[in-house]
């Protein structure tokens, strides 16, 4: 196993991550020196000698007196652009923006088709995923479906089981709303210990968009759904695994889940269930039914693979917590944060992202020294529920070690917990539902890295 | 709610007027209701009380045959690989003891590597509905209603639920239900799921505190990932944009240890990037090789199910194969077409059914290096 963590092959997703001789092996180095070098380091900023040092300036005058790029005019001012519609008639980001890709963990999986691909957060601004960067997640395999042959049934505890064209289902008074979805598996490597290096691998698995759809009460009530003794609803997609899940009829009641085909103010994507997904706010991103075919109202949960084998939180009294579904408040530091480089001292803009399954996010405080002191960050607005909301805070950096944390709170009083908090209660080995506290250790060399503090 | 009784009122005037009463909704014009026969085509399920399970049956032996031919190659002949997909059943993971209490003992066990579906399912119907409406991988929904149950007996029977002579049908399934390991291993006492039908339980698990001041004495640095898992990922320089406050750290080199080292790094791995952006992206097709073409098939044949450009899956890379069989396109395109074993090892490649010029196509891709 040694040799598959050097290799880079952390082993097998969902579960499975690492096994306890990698998990050994990494917390055995974490025990030698390398802990004590941080310790030490710590100790040194606090004793806090060292005077100010005079800030290096990032953009000096250079000898010359001035600027090249300010001096010698760059042909983009000196010549002609480009025309309209010259980019194949769909715009795509800038050729300076390539490294900023989804991506996916290398040896998470042997094949792609089952498999996870995570948004770059350490990239992203605002809390809008571009479509092509929004985290992939599929079960076997995506497809670009001819959406005039896409149809949608409504059967089971219903007066008339009912059909629906695409072109019905958009006919019908549509709603727009921004929403989060973070698979339950999000942050599923770090139960145990520090096992990937950015937060595109460790948080990654969680994005933000506008979705364009129709309530699906509408529906049911268009089927003459029995909602008082059909306390169940199945989604079921049109992939080859035909992917189903047990649909929480509070949800369904309140107006809140709907069947969407618009997304950031376009189609559905491929990768995101075109032509139709089901849209669940607050619930883990495999109720949110791609492909979307059926839906059938029943009295009893429907226990499907991915409600019976997995996504089932093992608790240290050896049962698993089941149909385990509201994705609890969370947030994460995305700037600065692992695998990124601090280019020198000074003034820096905390920013992360904050979210939570039961509602509106109310607070996020952000420590820079590993969770003793925190302050309150400011959160741009508007606020909307079951939304990614961002956070920003001032920051000068002094050359020091610092661990960097945000904590968020949610409508409801909810506080993020710490890891030793959640551990206490789940162990080290539920796989799903990791909503702990993340710190990012910036180094003096100005390095960040992925730790984990006791 | 008088919504309803206009509705209610509205069917009896339309019937009268003789018009389908599917016409009166709030919604004239949108949908339409579905026939017996489309909603038996996909109405699929199967609940944990079996209703949706149809008629059927097969015997373990059968399962066997059904699991050589179509499952074996990603799962393992006895179920138990963990190569493609997480194992299904495994050495010493179930007790006879733990078929008497409904519990999986072995859940405990912290070392115990790899937690296989039979360990964990609680529910029969939740494996026969998996297997009939998404196996296998590559062609789903194309067993029979017997071969699902013959294969569900067969993984029954390598789970030690049931004997060797054992035919899995309709009739008996709730029965083999009072057998499952860990029927009663599932607790659905949480708040975390929206609304009351499994759980009175509204508090939260954990509950922190928004302490503000002098919260936790000096933390101390528990876990990170060690030096050597420093590139393991990728070069992180090549996973952050080129501008910003942050950059990504060169993780190609090992870890400056000073602020000047780290700001060297950073402009010279700028430097390398912006270079490598400036290079064509397209190499030229040679010799008649269409890597585009080829890749494209690769997926479109699913070949990537068992094969992976460099590395092993199910199958050997396909670099492996291009590096053993370099050159031999007329050799490789036979092989596409007529699978085989033997070659790479025991588990055999089925036959693949694809155009002479595809195979073609493939093959002298192969044959010249499998280039991604």
């Amino acid at each position: 196993m040694q040799e598959d963590l050097i290799s880079g092959r952390i082993r097998k997703a969902p579960e499975n991550f690492l096994n306890q001789d990698g998990i050994k092996t990494v917390f055995a180095e974490a025990k030698q020196g390398r802990r004590n070098f941080i310790r030490n380091a710590f100790a040194a900023a606090a004793a806090g000698a060292a005077g100010t040092a005079a800030l290096a300036q990032g953009n000096p005058v250079p000898t010359e007196g001035g600027d090249p790029n300010i001096l010698n005019l760059p042909e983009h001012s000196t010549g002609l652009g480009q025309g309209v519609a010259s980019d194949g008639g769909y715009g795509h980001p800038s050729k300076y923006e390539a490294n900023v890709q989804r991506r996916q963990s290398p040896g998470l999986t042997q094949t792609t088709q089952a498999s996870v691909s995570f948004a770059p957060l350490q990239s992203l601004f605002g809390i809008i995923t571009p479509s092509g960067l929004h985290f992939e997640r599929h079960h076997q395999g995506w497809w670009d479906i001819d959406p005039s042959k896409h149809r949608l049934m409504i059967n089971g505890m219903v007066k008339n089981a009912k059909v629906f064209t695409m072109d019905e289902i958009m006919r019908l008074p549509s709603v727009s709303r921004i929403h989060f979805i973070e698979c339950g598996a999000n942050t599923a490597v770090e139960w145990g210990n520090v096992a990937v290096p950015t937060v595109q691998y460790t948080h990654g698995m969680v994005s933000c968009s506008e979705f364009t759809g129709v309530p699906l009460i509408t529906l049911l009530e268009l089927a003459g759904a029995d909602l008082k003794n059909g306390k169940y609803v199945l989604a079921e997609g049109a992939d080859g695994s035909s992917m189903t899940r047990t649909i929480p009829m509070e949800l369904i009641k309140s107006g809140e889940v709907f069947v969407a085909y618009g997304q950031n103010g376009e189609m559905l994507r491929p990768e995101q269930g075109y032509p139709l997904r089901l849209v669940v706010p607050g619930v883990q991103g495999v109720s949110w039914v791609k492909y979307l075919r059926r839906i059938e109202v029943g009295d009893m949960p429907y226990a499907a693979k991915d409600e019976a084998v997995h996504y089932i939180d093992l608790l240290p009294s050896g049962q698993h917590r089941q149909y385990s579904s509201i994705q609890e408040c969370k947030s994460v530091v995305t700037t600065p944060s692992g695998g990124q480089v601090l280019l020198d001292k000074g003034f820096y803009n905390i920013t992360g992202l904050a979210w939570s399954g039961r509602g509106k996010v109310k607070r996020v405080d952000v420590s820079v020294d590993g969770g003793r002191n925190w302050r309150t960050a400011r959160i741009e607005g508007p606020v909307q529920s079951k939304a990614m909301t961002r956070f920003n805070i001032d920051w000068v950096w002094d050359g020091k070690p610092a661990i960097i944390q945000s904590r968020a709170m949610d409508e409801t009083g909810f506080v993020q917990p710490t890891y030793k908090q959640l551990r206490a209660v789940r162990g080290t080995r539920s796989i799903y539902h990791n909503n702990a506290i993340q710190s990012w250790l910036v180094q003096e060399s100005g390095e960040v890295k992925n730790v984990q503090v006791s | 709610m008088s919504r309803f009784r206009n509705a209610a009122l509205m069917v009896a005037l339309l019937a009268v007027a003789g018009i389908a009463a599917a016409q009166s909704s709030k919604y004239p014009g949108v949908g339409r209701d579905a026939t017996t026969k489309e909603v038996a085509a996909w109405d699929i399920d199967v609940r944990p009380d079996f209703k949706g399970l149809p008629p059927g049956s097969g015997s373990v032996a059968k399962g066997q045959d059904v699991w050589e031919g179509k499952c074996a190659h990603c799962h393992g002949i006895f179920a138990d690989s963990g190569e493609v997909f997480s194992p299904i059943v495994g050495v010493g993971g179930i007790s006879k003891e733990d078929i008497k209490t409904g519990h999986v003992a072995k859940l405990l066990d912290k070392n115990y590597p790899g937690r296989t579906t039979f360990m964990k399912v609680a529910t029969l119907s939740t494996i026969w509905d998996y297997i009939n409406r998404a196996m296998p991988w590559t062609a789903p929904k194309t067993l029979t209603h017997d071969e699902v149950y013959a294969v569900t007996a067969y993984l029954l029977n390598l789970a030690g639920i049931v004997p060797d002579n054992f035919t899995l049908s309709d009739k008996n399934i709730a029965d083999v239900q009072k057998l499952m390991p860990n029927r009663n291993g599932m607790d659905r006492e949480h708040n975390m799921w929206p609304g009351r039908e499994f759980s009175k339980v509204t508090k939260s698990d954990t509950a922190n505190v928004a302490c503000m001041k002098d919260c936790v004495p000096e933390p101390k640095v528990a876990s990170f990932l060690p030096d050597y898992a420093r590139n393991a990922h990728g070069n992180l320089a090549e996973q952050n944009r080129l501008v910003g406050a942050q950059h990504g750290a060169d993780t190609t080199k090992p870890e400056p240890k000073t602020p000047e080292a780290a700001a060297e790094a950073v402009k010279s791995s700028v430097a390398a990037t912006a270079k490598a952006e400036a290079k064509p992206a397209a190499k030229a097709a040679a010799g008649g090789v269409d890597n585009k073409a080829a890749l494209a098939l690769l997926s479109k044949y699913s070949c990537t199910a068992c094969h992976a450009i460099d590395h092993k899956v199910v199958g050997p890379s396909f670099q492996e194969v291009g590096k053993k069989h370099a050159g031999k396109v007329d050799y490789l395109a036979g092989k596409i077409k007529s699978g085989g074993s033997g070659v790479w090892g025991p588990i055999p490649m089925p036959a693949q059914s694809l155009s002479e010029a595809e195979a073609k196509t493939i093959a002298t891709w192969l044959a010249a290096g499998a280039a991604k």
